[in-house]
């Protein structure tokens, strides 16, 4: 049984409306952007399931979940807090602010917190630069954008995500 | 200073709901290209603007769509909102604020050559402006401007959004047509190029946000209008990303031409109090470092001037650096980011920003000695020209014009 496929029928239906029939694949990116929404990283079993919908091989999918960033391969952190320490934030302090939140949070950077609810990473720029430090949070299918952020803000934001039960 | 052009938020703050959008001339340009022009008539007002892509390279993009042949189809448009070069963060502003007329900027470029079906490719983060897109698009379907025989015409058109995973590489116009395909976003070897050979094999065009989004004003009010801004060979106005070591980083939407010194002291609020400019990256981390001189300051930001100083301008993200910031710090930083960009795909890239990467490393810490420096250096200038693509090249900028112009700062941080 495809559980991608019953699961959110229309949503694939639309998804594979946008590109020429005869070219399904071009749909594996959104098709895992979905698949990741609820599990927060691509599951193997979904991975066989998009690649049934699009008929195309899993070792093509696998490859491409390990090109791309955003696609996470295992578990980890609910929320992933992603502080951009390139260029232009590190300019204006993004690694100090990266070094002292972590400090503050008590965990090192690439860790999960240890309810399992927030993973800190270090990403390159987010197209913020003139409102650092800032950071984006992935997680519950969606990512949103925190910007001029102190510690103490930063530090406020992640207790809330800690704090959260059911998926928002 | 006169009215926005591309920013029109900043002076009309509801633009981005379709209502406002219509009350202050939107789609007029789209309504009368489709139901009163020929193609290749809007074709030709957007060559005579001499409108130049906004997205680093500076293509001339009506010559870029009569490349386009007319016994190929189907045709498609490609509109690139990865935006990833580091400093660069005007076309999320646009997308964000003025969504619109950048969505009619891509139906015009799609009536001009005949697309039918266009494709938006947003960088992955940019997930809520993915979604705010959708909204907008289907607004549009709703009020009979995006759909069949617009009009009342025979032609119809479609807009997708195509969300991208995280690789700054997927701006790089072949990466970008992978990954829309559906596979890893890794460069295509040229030719064929896009516009014979593009998306799904056939004849595409490729072009910024921003170069699309001033589109609308050309058709609408002419190429000549267009032209009152900037100058004879960079026309129009650009949205300058301004960030670094400056008060009041932001997006400036300047006529081509203004001045560095203009930008950073008039508009930007000059550097913090105490600190003096050193050095200046016009075109994100991918440029070639200028040393800020007076001369450098007065240069006017057009793209043959910033050529003429030996740097580019590129998609015009100036990034400050003031004299507190040592130049062997900010190369590792870049060098950093194009290691982990690289796509892999090509060895001088893969290895190189490896090697530069792990000797940068190195010297920031204290543990080189003056070989190193020379070894970056030789590291840097044997990439060069053997790149599959422009990723590879670009790492190599700031570290060969670092060492050239600040050898001192590197040999500052040498082990003792
Ligand atoms: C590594 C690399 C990254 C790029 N990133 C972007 C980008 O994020 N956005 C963009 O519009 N163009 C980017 N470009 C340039 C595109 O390849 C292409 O030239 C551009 O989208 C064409 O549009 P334009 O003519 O309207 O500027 C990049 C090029 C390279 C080599
Ligand atoms: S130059 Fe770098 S980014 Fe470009 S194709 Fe080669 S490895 Fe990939
Ligand atoms: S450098 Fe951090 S958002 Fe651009």
């Amino acid at each position: 049984m495809n559980q991608l496929l019953q699961k959110y029928p229309q949503e694939i239906q639309a998804v594979l409306a946008r590109y020429p029939a005869d070219r399904k694949r071009s749909a594996v990116m959104p098709l895992l952007h979905l698949a990741q929404q609820e599990p927060g990283y691509i599951t193997k079993q979904a991975m066989l399931e998009i690649a049934e919908i699009l008929e195309m091989p899993v070792t093509d999918i696998d490859s491409i979940v390990g090109f791309y960033t955003l696609f996470h391969e295992q578990a980890e952190g609910r929320y992933h807090v992603q502080v951009c320490t390139d260029l232009p934030c590190a300019l204006r302090g993004a690694d100090e602010f990266l070094r002292q939140l972590c400090e503050n949070i008590g965990v090192k950077v690439g860790e999960t917190t240890p309810d399992g609810m927030v993973t800190i990473e270090e990403v390159k720029c987010l197209a913020g630069c003139h409102r650092a430090p800032m950071f984006q949070v992935q997680g519950d299918g969606d990512i949103s954008y925190h910007e001029n952020q102190t510690v103490e803000s930063a530090a406020a934001l992640i207790q809330d995500l800690r704090n959260r039960k059911e998926a928002a | 200073m006169s009215a926005h052009r591309i920013l029109r938020h900043r002076d009309i703050p509801n633009i981005a709901s379709l209502e406002t959008y219509r009350a202050n001339g939107g789609f007029e340009g789209f309504r009368k290209a489709v139901a009163g022009m020929q193609p290749g008539d809007v074709l030709n007002e957007v060559k005579l603007s001499g409108l130049r892509g906004r997205g680093g390279a500076g293509f001339p993009a009506g010559v870029k769509w009569s490349f386009l042949p007319n016994n190929l189809w189907p045709h498609y448009v490609v509109a690139n909102a990865d935006e990833s070069e580091p400093g660069t963060f005007k076309d999320r502003e646009i997308l964000e604020s003025n969504p619109f007329q950048f969505l009619e900027g891509l139906m015009i470029a799609s009536y001009a050559v005949q697309a039918h079906d266009s494709y938006v490719y947003l960088r992955g983060e940019f997930w809520q402006i993915a979604k705010l897109l959708d909204g907008k698009i289907a607004e549009l379907e709703q009020a009979g401007l995006l759909g069949e025989k617009l009009f009342g015409t025979e032609y119809s058109l479609r807009l997708h959004t195509h969300l991208g995973a995280g690789a700054y590489i997927c701006g790089e116009e072949t990466a970008l047509l992978e990954s829309i395909e559906g596979f890893r976003g890794q460069p295509r070897l040229r030719p064929p190029f896009p516009a014979v050979y593009g998306l799904f094999g056939k004849p595409t065009v490729i072009n910024n946000v921003e170069t699309l989004a001033n589109v609308p004003g050309i058709i609408a009010n002419g190429s000549a209008w267009f032209r009152e801004q900037g100058t004879e060979k960079s026309p129009g106005v650009k949205v300058f990303s301004l960030s670094g070591c400056v008060n009041k980083p932001g997006n400036y939407e300047l006529p081509l031409g203004t001045t560095f010194r203009e930008l950073i002291f008039n508009y930007g609020g000059g550097l913090p109090e105490g600190r003096n400019i050193k050095a200046i990256m016009p075109a994100g981390a991918s440029s070639s470092l200028i040393t800020a001189d007076d001369r450098a300051l007065d240069t006017p930001m057009d793209y043959e001037s910033v050529a003429a100083i030996g740097s580019t301008l590129g998609s015009a993200s100036v990034i400050v650096l003031d004299d507190s910031v040592n130049i062997a710090w900010m190369v590792n930083k870049t060098v950093e980011f194009f290691k982990h960009e690289s796509c892999g795909k090509c060895t001088p890239c893969r290895e190189g920003t490896y090697w530069m990467s792990h000797i940068t490393e190195r010297i920031v810490k204290g543990e080189a000695g003056k070989e190193d420096i020379d070894l970056l250096n030789s590291v840097a200038r044997n990439m060069q020209g053997k790149c599959l693509c422009a990723l590879g090249e670009f790492s190599t900028m700031a570290v060969v014009t670092g060492i050239e112009q600040f050898r001192a700062d590197f040999e500052k941080l040498q082990r003792s």
